[in-house]
């Protein structure tokens, strides 16, 4: 980077601009300078700031749970686990994507409880989550956060933060709001439709004879080009037993999958569910017709569980945009919504110092 | 001096090109990137075009680099005084480093966030740190930092280009454009 005009000798310029052309010509630049300036800004939120952001969202989470330094803000509590999916080829007629070529690929995961408090109790109520990534051969990833209910409680993020807002204790009183909760509803009818939807799916007695359901439509895209709406869940090969026991200790519900994957792996069909023209992928709120067709892609076992204090799993994001070529997002806004929540929860736990699991290595050892 | 080892008035072609080529992806970047870490309904869109274009404007650093390096430089307008060539020549260092620096932090950043290094359908990069928690926080904060001293760079530099242009006229901009501008109209009228 070298130039040779250091053998020039300075001259002051020849036409220098005196008066009124001068102070339009610099009011010009000022103003180019500081319109791209506020753009920028503008482009960057400074102006809206009472846009939900996804800082806003994760906000929200430690403004009701507090800062648990280095845990997730939401779905706190967890154990990671690995094992493998084997696909049956099943799903090639939908999706190109070569974890469904016919063959084995590692998984690696973690089971937790929602909410973002890292040392709670574990209840029968509170929904269980299960996310899983996919490493195929060719290097892409597939992961997915699934939880334990058919249908999400909200169909869009400014209404999952109103919802938080509304079902959670108020963090002064430790009490819910009173009347907060109907309000809620009462604007968004399809919170309670999804509501509904939800008790008629009883919650089993632990995390291993649970379905997990992805929650979110996708597009699956197959090597035609064709792309076929999909929803998709994780059915138990275990059997399902009723959620009536009651809980036996602070950490029953990890402690009877601890107990259970000793025991023997734990194996679950990915099911696919298909849907047609017509069929909203933009609503998580809604169930798709009984009648759609279902794909059972494959088997997924679970054979080796992990605490977070050794697994590398507790620093992965299970965003649920990472996807192979041959699965896509649909027009749901809760996806992108998730993707940005998630990388804003990330970026703040990577930074910070990280407090020990609940379910720590001595518990998954016993 | 005689007329063969006389400087060009303008930048090579290619380096013009690559200039203003460069200068729509970085303004296009700077705004995808302050606009997707505040939405939430257009991040993982923004995403999937900022980590490609970061990449293409990676390599095209290095083409104008090595462009740079081979062919001969314009001077600068005698309007300029000696400090201000000191500045305008950090400047550029400063900037042309930045063209490296902000797409090589942020696959790093990615790498050590565990992420893939999603490029478009199948096509990926590999990762070029391993995965680790605290590289992946310090490199997400110099990744926005080095965003940001990025887009001052560029407001001053914009800045200074228009006041040769249009206030001192000494035609600093005609080294740069990209069509052909004779020895002789070298001096400013705009």
């Amino acid at each position: 980077m070298s130039t040779t005009e250091s053998d020039q000798i300075y001259q002051p310029p020849t036409t220098p601009l005196r008066g009124s052309g001068l102070a339009v010509r610099l009011t010009a630049i000022v103003g180019a300078i500081v319109v791209t300036a506020g753009l920028f800004l503008y482009a960057g939120g400074w102006f809206t700031p009472h846009k939900l952001t996804p800082a806003g969202i994760v906000n929200t989470f430690e403004y009701l749970n507090g800062v648990h330094s280095g845990f997730r803000r939401n779905h706190a509590k967890g154990v990671c686990i690995t094992g493998y999916f084997e696909s049956n080829g099943q799903a090639q007629t939908i999706s190109k994507a070569q974890v469904f070529l016919p063959g084995r690929v590692p998984i690696v995961g973690r089971f937790a409880l929602a909410g973002g408090l890292p040392y709670a109790d574990d209840t029968p109520k509170t929904i269980r989550s299960l996310a899983i990534l996919f490493n195929q051969p060719d290097g892409e990833e597939w992961r997915t956060a699934m939880v334990n209910i058919p249908v999400f409680v909200v169909n869009t993020p400014q209404a999952f933060n109103e919802f938080q807002l509304a079902s959670s204790p108020d963090p002064a009183t430790g009490k819910n709001i009173p009347g907060a909760m109907p309000a809620f509803l009462a604007n968004h009818p399809e919170t309670a439709a999804a509501l509904k939807v939800i008790g008629t799916h009883p919650f089993s007695s632990g995390f291993g004879d649970s379905p997990y359901y992805a929650l979110n439509a996708f597009r699956f895209v197959n090597a035609q080009g064709e792309s076929t709406p999909v929803r998709w869940y994780l059915a138990p090969d275990q059997t399902f037993e009723a959620n009536s026991t009651a809980p036996t200790g602070k950490n029953y519900l990890f402690d009877g999958l601890i107990a259970q994957l000793h025991a023997k792996p734990l194996r679950w069909n990915l099911m696919l569910i298909v849907g047609q023209p017509g069929d909203s992928t933009a609503d998580a709120t809604q169930v798709w017709p009984s009648d759609r067709k279902q794909i059972n892609a494959g088997a997924l076992t679970i054979n080796t569980i992990e605490s977070e204090a050794t697994s590398p799993t507790r620093d992965i994001n299970f965003d649920p945009l990472v996807l192979p070529d041959g699965i896509s997002p649909s027009d749901d806004p809760l996806l992108s919504a998730r993707s940005a929540a998630y990388s804003q929860s990330f970026r703040r736990r990577e930074g910070e110092h990280k407090e020990p699991s609940a379910i720590s290595t001595s518990e998954v050892e016993k | 001096m005689s007329s063969y080892t006389k400087s060009p008035t303008q930048f090579a072609f290619p380096s013009r090109i690559l200039h203003w080529l460069m200068a729509a992806c970085l303004i296009a970047m700077l705004f995808i990137g302050v606009a997707m870490v505040a939405s939430l309904a257009d991040y993982h869109t923004l995403l999937s075009i900022h980590r490609p274009l970061g990449i293409l404007i990676l390599l095209l650093a290095a083409v104008r680099l090595v462009t740079r390096l081979l062919t001969r430089l314009p001077d600068f307008p005698p309007s300029m005084a000696p400090q201000e060539r000191f500045v305008a020549k950090a400047s550029e260092r400063l900037l042309y480093t930045l063209f490296f620096a902000l797409p090589l932090v942020g696959w790093a950043m990615q790498s050590a966030g565990h992420y893939p290094i999603v490029m478009f359908g199948t096509v990926h990069l590999p990762p070029i740190l391993p995965a680790r928690p605290e590289l992946y926080a310090t490199l997400r904060e110099t990744h926005t930092l080095l965003a940001y001293l990025l887009f001052l760079t560029f407001l001053a530099h914009v800045a200074a280009i228009l006041f040769h242009t249009l206030i001192l006229r000494d035609g600093l901009l005609e080294r740069m454009v990209p069509w052909s501008v004779r020895a002789a109209e070298g001096k400013g009228r705009i």
